[in-house]
């Protein structure tokens, strides 16, 4: 509170603070807001505002963005204050032009000139105050400006420059990959740095390096891996220590990056280990940042090539983890203990009782946590376990974001493990029932195909028995109000292909059932449509099975209704219906042959049945067809007679660009709004033709006269052109719709009502099991019952695993992965325990080879210079960090050893300059603007506050 | 990426401090704000300081009438990450002398200044107190 009203803060401030922190309610606070915008439009707008007062003005304004209000009419004040003197002034403004501005803004332009200036202060704190600019608000475009100067910041004598400089690069390889490839040597100098804190940032852009491409960076192990050991041994400064634990962000860091390191080769791992081990015993396990650096050791264990010992130490972690009263702690251990399950399966068993205890927690985050660990470790045992829990819980939220997510994972585990076809549809059943808008489409589709087909057997009773049973199911959900459009679609083409194939229900009760779904959802189309057509195919099976056929009076209500139909769709499908049931059994049974879903639909592309016709037609003097692309041509012709006097000549270069309208849209505005110096020199062969046609004799007269006035009138061209080019733009997609549109309209819709007709026309039959609808009924029940089950379950499962484990230990971790991978490449056909013989042969092939490729080049690797020089420096200047006292000698024998380094720098911006130049029209850009800048007064030398002025007016 | 962003907000769920390291516009950035506050105020203590929130989490931690809020990707240590509001916090309770939401008030630039140093481009690039606060300390003696 002793700092409250500090130094040169007005009361007017103190006043708005104030007000703001005791505001009692949202809206109180934005009437507050509001009021203090009307106070700084006033004031901020005024002459010969005080430095100070200017400050004061600009954070206020940014308590106006805070608190969720705008503030653009301040934006100019804070970037002007960017040019200030005063470091805090100037330092204000930047944090202000950062919290304001995104990197695409206009504004930005209008800084980069500053930005460049503060980069070569002799204060160290400007030039860090514009690294952190650099860092927020540099996009691709601006880089070539700041790059050459960051890149002589990286040997700056502050630390706190060249760690920031590090970043910056670290920033300008986000933005553009490209624009620092040339630079990466940079990064690997950086981490041999003498100062402990640009050591640490360099590992931020090494990491996101690594993670990009782990096999340029093996070399790097052997100095990861000595920079952890000396930060492990406390050799860096204290300051660097929090609660006790040396340096442990950068033990994180560098832990993550052995991971990435280690995965998958062995020979890099068997350098970790030691370093791992000794963190693992030197971790202080009370304090929540030991806790932090313990869970990263597990990460990695689990990510490099296994070690028995290591993997000790982290199951240990993990039990004490779960064992513990904090929820935190819970959650790291059950994370950590889905990476490890990967490993060493078997450890999951020790911790049942808590893993339950996790998933009943009334904590979201923890059972949340709890389900990721349980969907990693579904097999086929304990998959209807499972995903009854899922599907329990996502019954339960609302969350859409994670509803989607759990639903698409119950699917999943569903096509990959279903012990039973019956339970599968009873799984998806609930899946959508719940979350039916949030699946995607193709799983419905999936489950219809799969309803249809069957599985596969050749037992038909089976097939059928499950079809009655989906049947049935959907006949009781259409109870429930309000389902959801995707599961609607599944059970009314259910019911329309197998409601009566059982016989149990009448024809008349399965329609009413589709009228009352179609009226319950008349306003969506779709669900109508698919309730149409089960209506036609239900009437059709009557008609072709020789029943007289009387439709419902509520069915004919529904009929008139659709006949009259907005929706061009439902009213053929209603007229489709009213013929049909006009034709006699055969003539049905041809067009909708019962259970034929599944038969391949031939498709005579040629239509050579219509031959006849055609030829018919034609000797009678019919005009004879036009493929396609000739008949656009015509067509493209004349409407351009029409709308644009365009000469014929000009159709072949239009039938081009209308392929694309898109682009040639983009690629004509550009010109536009680039300044007109650039658009003459561009060879650009389409624009000047175009625009040498297009134009009206008016705008020829422009273009007689000299490029000077034809660029002045280029720019009211483009105000006036837009009515202009849209409409050939216009012109463009309407054409095109009405070429394709002809051609397609026609083949569309014949392709539609024949697909519609061979929909139609499938059907298959139904039967099932009694003893698997029991079987599963009683296993739906059992889940319901409460902890002990799933307990029991998993133990089972535990158990059958076992088995399969000890008949092959090693190579289960391979087999989990490959499960996955090749689950991932065939989704549905998963379902049994066959599997697992076929897929672990694979994987058993695939590591060595992988080893071998890594050996290979790790050994190349290490032979490049850069690898052998990092890995030979790093751990002679890590040394350094120990002794802090001898500081001065220190940075002695650093000059000696960073030479090389510096010598290298030249060769390295030599490299460079060619790279800029050859990148030529981007620099050029950003200079020409810059002189555009300047010109306009706006170089940070001379303020010109009119020119502020003018760009507010 | 790692660190999305931090803010600081009181327990009526007033943004006292935001920092974003992607852009977002101002009204996506009042809905987030509105949605997390309200989900991370609703949480008791024995919970989880972390909370799922679309495709990433949100790691917080309360000293008295302020929540520290930070968004991370998926991959991020929360442990550490909960550890990092805690040296932020000691970091500011050394400029400030037992920090409170009024300091942070009526200093919300010094308080940017501070994360400035601890964080760039989303990752945490220092951790030392002393070199967190030197150039901020100069920079008062300077004005």
């Amino acid at each position: 509170m002793g700092s409250q009203g500090g130094f040169y803060q007005s009361k007017e401030f103190l006043d708005l603070v104030k007000s703001i922190g005791e505001a009692r309610s949202k809206a109180e606070e934005d009437r507050i807001v509001l009021s203090e915008i009307e106070t700084l439009k006033r004031r901020i707008s005024e002459p010969d505002i005080p430095k100070r007062k200017m400050k004061e003005y600009i954070i206020r304004l940014v308590y106006v963005e805070m608190l969720g209000h705008d503030a653009s009419f301040g934006y100019i004040h804070a970037v002007k204050m960017t040019h200030d003197d005063s470091l805090l002034v100037k330092r204000t403004g930047y944090l202000a032009v950062t919290l304001f501005l995104n990197e695409d803004h206009d504004l930005i332009i209008l800084i980069v000139n500053t930005i460049q200036k503060d980069l070569k202060s002799d204060n160290y704190l400007v030039v860090c105050a514009a690294l952190n600019v650099v860092c927020k608000l540099i996009n691709e475009e601006t880089i070539p400006a700041m790059l050459p100067q960051v890149v002589e910041l990286l040997v700056h004598p502050k630390e706190a420059v060249r760690k920031k400089a590090i970043m910056a690069l670290h920033r300008f390889y986000h933005k553009s990959p490209s624009s620092v490839s040339h630079l990466v040597s940079n990064f690997r100098k950086r981490l041999c740095d003498n100062d402990p804190g640009v050591m640490g940032a360099t590992l931020c852009p090494l990491f996101d390096l690594i993670t990009k491409d782990v096999n340029s960076y093996k070399d790097l192990v052997i100095s990861f891996v000595s920079i952890l050991k000396q930060v492990a041994e406390r050799r860096l400064p204290k300051a660097y220590d929090y609660h006790q634990m040396p340096a442990p962000f950068i033990q994180i860091k560098l832990l993550k990056i052995l991971a990435l390191l280690g995965s998958g080769d062995k020979q890099a791992s068997e350098d970790m280990y030691t370093v791992v081990g000794d963190i693992f015993r030197k971790c202080d396990s009370s304090s929540n940042i030991g806790n932090a650096v313990l869970y990263e050791c597990i990460c990695c264990v689990s990510s490099i090539y296994p070690n028995p010992k290591l993997l000790e130490s982290a199951a240990d972690v993990i039990s004490r983890f779960l064992k513990s009263d904090s929820h935190n702690l819970k959650y790291m251990g059950i994370d950590a203990l889905s990476r490890l399950i990967k490993i060493s399966p078997e450890i999951a068993e020790q911790h049942q009782l808590a893993v339950i205890d996790c998933l009943e927690d009334p904590d979201d985050t923890l059972k949340r946590k709890t389900f990721e660990l349980l969907y990693k470790m579904t097999k086929s045992t304990n998959v209807e376990v499972i995903v009854d829990r899922m599907i329990d819980y996502m019954i339960r939220i609302n969350d859409n974001h994670y509803k989607t997510e759990i639903a698409s994972r119950c699917v999943e585990l569903a096509e990959q493990f279903a012990p039973s076809n019956q339970w599968f549809i009873q799984t998806m059943n609930k899946v959508f029932e719940h979350a039916g808008d949030l699946v995607n489409i193709k799983v419905a589709h999936n489950l219809m195909r799969l309803i249809a087909e069957g599985f596969g057997e050749d037992d038909d009773t089976a097939d059928s028995q499950l079809r009655s049973s989906a049947v049935e199911s959907y006949l009781r959900i259409l109870g429930e109000p309000k389902l959801p459009s995707v599961f609607l679609r599944v059970i009314c083409w259910v019911l329309g292909e197998y409601g009566t194939a059982d016989g149990k229900f009448s024809a008349s009760y399965i329609t009413g059932k589709l009228c009352d779904v179609a009226e319950a959802y008349s306003n969506d189309e779709t669900v109508k449509a698919y309730a149409v057509t089960a209506l036609m195919k239900i009437y059709a099976f009557e008609i072709a099975s020789g029943k007289k056929v009387d439709m419902l009076p509520e069915c004919q209500t529904l009929m008139e209704e659709l006949l009259a139909s907005h929706s061009t769709d439902l009213q053929q499908r209603a007229y489709e219906l009213q013929v049909v049931i006009g034709l006699d059994a055969h003539a049905v049974d041809c067009i909708m042959p019962s259970d034929a879903s599944c038969e391949d639909i031939e498709v005579d592309k040629g239509l050579s049945f219509l031959d006849g016709y055609i030829q018919e037609s034609i000797e009678k003097g019919a005009q004879p067809y036009i493929p396609e692309s000739e008949r656009s041509g015509i067509l493209n012709i004349s409407n351009f007679r029409n709308q644009d006097h365009n000469e014929a000549s000009s159709h072949s270069l239009r039938f081009e660009a209308y392929e694309l309208p898109k682009p040639t849209m983009q690629s004509r505005i550009p010109p536009a709004s680039l300044a007109s110096t650039e658009l003459v020199p561009v060879p650009e062969p389409m624009y000047p033709r175009e625009s040498y046609q297009t134009p009206v004799p008016s705008v020829s007269l422009d273009a007689g006269s000299s490029e000077l006035k034809l660029r002045l009138d280029g720019v009211q061209k483009k105000w006036g052109r837009p009515t202009y080019s849209p409409a050939t733009s216009t012109s463009n997609s309407t054409l095109q719709k009405t070429v394709n549109g002809i051609t397609q309209v026609d083949g569309a819709s014949t392709s539609n009502s024949r697909t519609r007709e061979t929909y139609d026309s499938r059907k298959p039959q139904i039967e099932i099991s009694p003893e698997k609808q029991k079987l599963a009924a009683s296993l739906f029940g059992g889940s319901s019952k409460t902890e002990k089950r799933p307990a029991a379950v998993h133990k089972i499962s535990k158990a059958s695993s076992h088995v399969m484990e000890k008949s092959h230990v090693p190579k289960y971790s391979m087999e989990v992965a490959s499960e996955k991978t090749a689950s991932v490449q065939q989704p549905p056909d998963l379902l049994d325990l066959g599997e697992p013989t076929v897929t672990s042969t694979s994987p058993l092939v695939d590591p060595f080879k992988q080893l071998e490729g890594l050996l290979d080049t790790t050994q190349v690797a290490s032979a490049v210079n850069h690898g052998s020089i990092a890995a030979i420096e790093s751990p002679d200047m890590m040394t350094l960090y120990a002794d802090t006292p001898a500081a001065i000698r220190n940075s002695d024998l650093l000059s000696g050893l960073s030479n090389p380094s510096i010598i290298n720098m030249p060769g390295d911006t030599t490299t460079t300059q060619p790279m800029q130049s050859s990148k030529g029209p981007n620099l050029k850009d950003s200079l020409e603007r810059d002189a555009l800048v300047r010109q306009m007064g706006v170089t940070p030398s001379s303020q010109n506050p009119n020119l502020f002025k003018d760009l507010l007016g | 990426m790692g660190i999305r962003f931090i803010l600081m907000v009181n327990k009526q769920g007033q943004t006292r401090l935001a920092q974003y390291y992607e852009w977002l516009t101002l009204e996506e950035r009042r809905a987030l704000e509105g949605e997390i506050v309200r989900k991370c105020l609703a949480r008791n203590e024995q919970q989880c300081s972390f909370v799922e929130h679309r495709n990433y989490k949100i790691v917080y931690r309360r000293y008295a009438s302020l929540f520290f809020l930070v968004g991370v990707d998926n991959d991020e240590n929360e442990l550490a990450i909960l550890e990092f509001i805690h040296l932020l916090v000691e970091t500011m309770d050394r400029h400030f002398g037992n920090v409170c939401e009024l300091d942070i008030m009526f200093h919300l630039e010094k308080a940017h200044f501070m994360l400035e140093e601890m964080v760039m481009n989303g990752s945490i690039v220092e951790t030392s107190k002393a070199n967190i606060l030197t150039p901020i300390q100069l920079m008062d003696k300077s004005s």
